[in-house]
């Protein structure tokens, strides 16, 4: 320095003293305290009204709590109000984005109450609804996930995959979202001409728009890197804390309700489950993206194999008579004021009712005690029950595998809340 | 799901095996294929023990249920799956509202390991029921605020929460401000 040193300020003649060790501060504490931040309920990469106190040191996750029910309607509370019917527009309204099978598992529950049996027609129109709907949840997870790491793009191929099925939706039921398709006994309508046709051209496009998704993706260091080892859990303390899903499959747990349980004519079709080895970021996304492949399979299948029949079962004391008997007959006349107006009665009994969602066991738990109106409705949302897991994940890592691991781990809040 | 009589000689084994005697099945139920079984609120923690030791090693769901009329009124439900056999059985534990008192199964006990998935559940049970669960880690509120008052899921707790406050009912609020 040419300049004469006692002309440098302070802070310069410190500047000059810094090197790449260890800085020394004088006086203060030299450990590193804990900071406990508010990741709050207004986060754009907290998937929904959800808020997580973190303590961190330094950038090291120490520990996570989750802090839920800013987005608790009710649902549970509102669905005892209303007749079975009613709620089923209720109960949709959960999990958002899977809200088929949200329905299915409460339609489903409530037909085992009533042992009514669902016409095969029926059995096989749920069944692509619900793929479609498992694909259309995996695009939108895809889609913000991919958000979260910094990869802005994959959000709207996703969408623009996604408005392919809602489009099928709008064809089937009139409405994109919360269709209110399934009803108790069957499927609300059948299905127009055409629809088969668009389901088809969506199949055959799917694959091929999913392998661009790998080809982005998986070759992509910055995504290689912050999902492939980053906060792996064994599969044995996923079972403790319940998890199941994807999740458990990216561990190495098979475990898949439609093969191991199948509902809804599930063994009728061929079909693979992903698994993973090792229960990381990567495999938990691995595993879902080889599901959308696997969902497109099913509905293929199904369209194939689609049985000619009634689209709800004929028993006029649960579903409602078709318009045109109206005119002419007097009990379905009667049966449709009884319907509509106080609803069908379902023998009292209680009933767990599980199925396999995109995020895992979904299952809907019914008490009636005789009246048309349910007694207790619950919904064990696999989101609930798999948030327990991500403090067991995170805590150890840095804030930005706890952003990936949090965004893998797939939590929808209105699944969570209720 | 272990069928009628498979559910009876279930029921029969739980109540033989030792320290737990003839008090701690209440009742069985076979309905629609599902089997429950109703155990005493004091031995929850080692029905479940020996049923995992059974088999039964995945805690699914804890849910609660509000029997009003009936008493006593307060149900819990633990759904428990075996995986390897795929078999589901429930176990289904009464309480009443002047003593919801029930030992927590998600810490580990000296009477065996825990359930940790039971954490979240039991506090919307909680939450929304009442149901105290002792030896919880974090028995608090989870869905609704922390200084919330009432249980939402009882049956004789209105739809609608705190009632609509009107001119001529202002002045009977409880206090809580909206």
């Amino acid at each position: 320095m040419t300049v004469a040193d006692q002309q440098l300020s302070e802070y310069r003649r410190r500047e000059q003293s810094i090197t790449l060790s260890q800085v020394e501060q004088s006086g203060e504490d030299t450990h590193e305290e804990l900071l406990t931040l508010n990741f709050g309920p207004h986060h754009p990469a907290t998937h929904g009204v959800l808020r997580l106190l973190v303590t961190l040191q330094g950038e090291v996750v120490r520990s996570i709590k989750p802090v839920i029910g800013y987005v608790h309607t009710g649902i549970e509370k509102t669905a005892e109000d209303k007749a079975y019917w009613k709620a089923i527009p209720v109960v949709e309204r959960m999990d958002y984005l899977s809200y088929y099978f949200n329905s299915m598992a409460y339609v489903g529950a409530v037909e085992t109450l009533l042992e009514v049996e669902v016409p095969k027609r029926a059995q096989y129109l749920r069944v692509i609804h619900l793929e479609l709907n498992r694909i259309a949840s995996h695009l939108i997870w895809l889609g913000t996930s991919a958000l979260d790491l910094g990869a802005v793009s994959i959000f709207l191929y996703c969408l623009r995959e996604r408005e392919l099925i809602l489009d099928l939706f709008e064809m089937s039921s009139g409405a994109r979202m919360h269709t209110r398709y399934f009803q108790v006994g069957g499927v609300m309508e059948d299905i127009p001409v055409g629809f088969v046709e668009k389901t088809r051209e969506f199949t055959k496009v799917m694959p091929a728009r999913a392998d661009q998704y790998g080809a982005i993706l998986n070759a992509n260091q910055i995504v290689l890197q912050r999902l492939r080892g980053t906060c792996p859990l064994d599969a044995e303390t996923l079972l403790s804390l319940g998890v199941t899903g994807p999740l458990l499959r990216a561990a190495g747990n098979p475990w898949d309700l439609r093969k191991a349980a199948p509902y809804s004519s599930y063994d009728d079709f061929d079909f693979k489950i992903p698994v993973g080895t090792v229960g990381d970021n990567y495999d938990r996304f691995a595993v879902r993206v080889a599901e959308i492949y696997e969902s497109v399979k099913i509905i293929d299948q199904a369209l194939d194999g689609l049985p000619e029949g009634p689209h709800i079962t004929t028993d006029r004391k649960i579903a409602l008579p078709p318009r045109h008997e109206l005119a002419t007959s007097m009990e379905a006349l009667i049966h449709h004021f009884k319907l509509v107006t106080e609803g069908f009665r379902v023998p009292p009994g209680e009933i767990y009712y599980p199925i396999e969602s995109p995020r895992g066991e979904l299952a809907c738990f019914v008490r009636s005690d005789g009246s048309s109106k349910p007694a207790r409705v619950h919904m064990r949302d696999p989101s609930f029950v798999n948030l327990q897991a991500l403090s067991h994940m995170a805590e150890g890592s840095y804030i930005a595998d706890m952003i990936a691991t949090l965004a893998m781990l797939d939590p929808i809040l209105g699944g969570i809340d209720r | 799901m272990p069928d009628a009589t498979g559910l009876e000689l279930l029921a029969k084994e739980l109540q033989e095996s030792e320290g737990m005697g003839a008090e701690a099945i209440l009742g069985t139920l076979y309905f629609r294929g599902h089997a429950t079984l109703e155990a005493q609120p004091q031995r929850i923690r080692a029905v479940l023990g020996r049923l995992r030791e059974r088999g039964y090693r995945s805690l699914m769901s804890v849910h609660g249920v509000d029997y009003y009329p009936h008493e006593p009124r307060l149900g819990v439900h633990y759904e428990l799956l075996d995986m390897d056999k795929v078999d589901r059985v429930t176990v289904v534990v009464r309480v009443s509202t002047d003593a919801p008192d029930l030992d927590s199964v998600t810490p580990d006990g000296e009477d065996g390991k825990g359930w940790p998935t039971a954490d979240h559940q039991e506090r919307e049970i909680y939450d929304m029921f009442g149901v105290a669960f002792h030896g919880h880690p974090d028995m608090r509120r989870i869905l609704m605020p922390e200084d919330y008052e009432g249980h939402p899921q009882r049956r004789d707790f209105p739809v609608g929460g705190e009632p609509v406050i009107f001119t001529y009912n202002e002045h009977e609020s409880s206090g809580v401000t909206r």
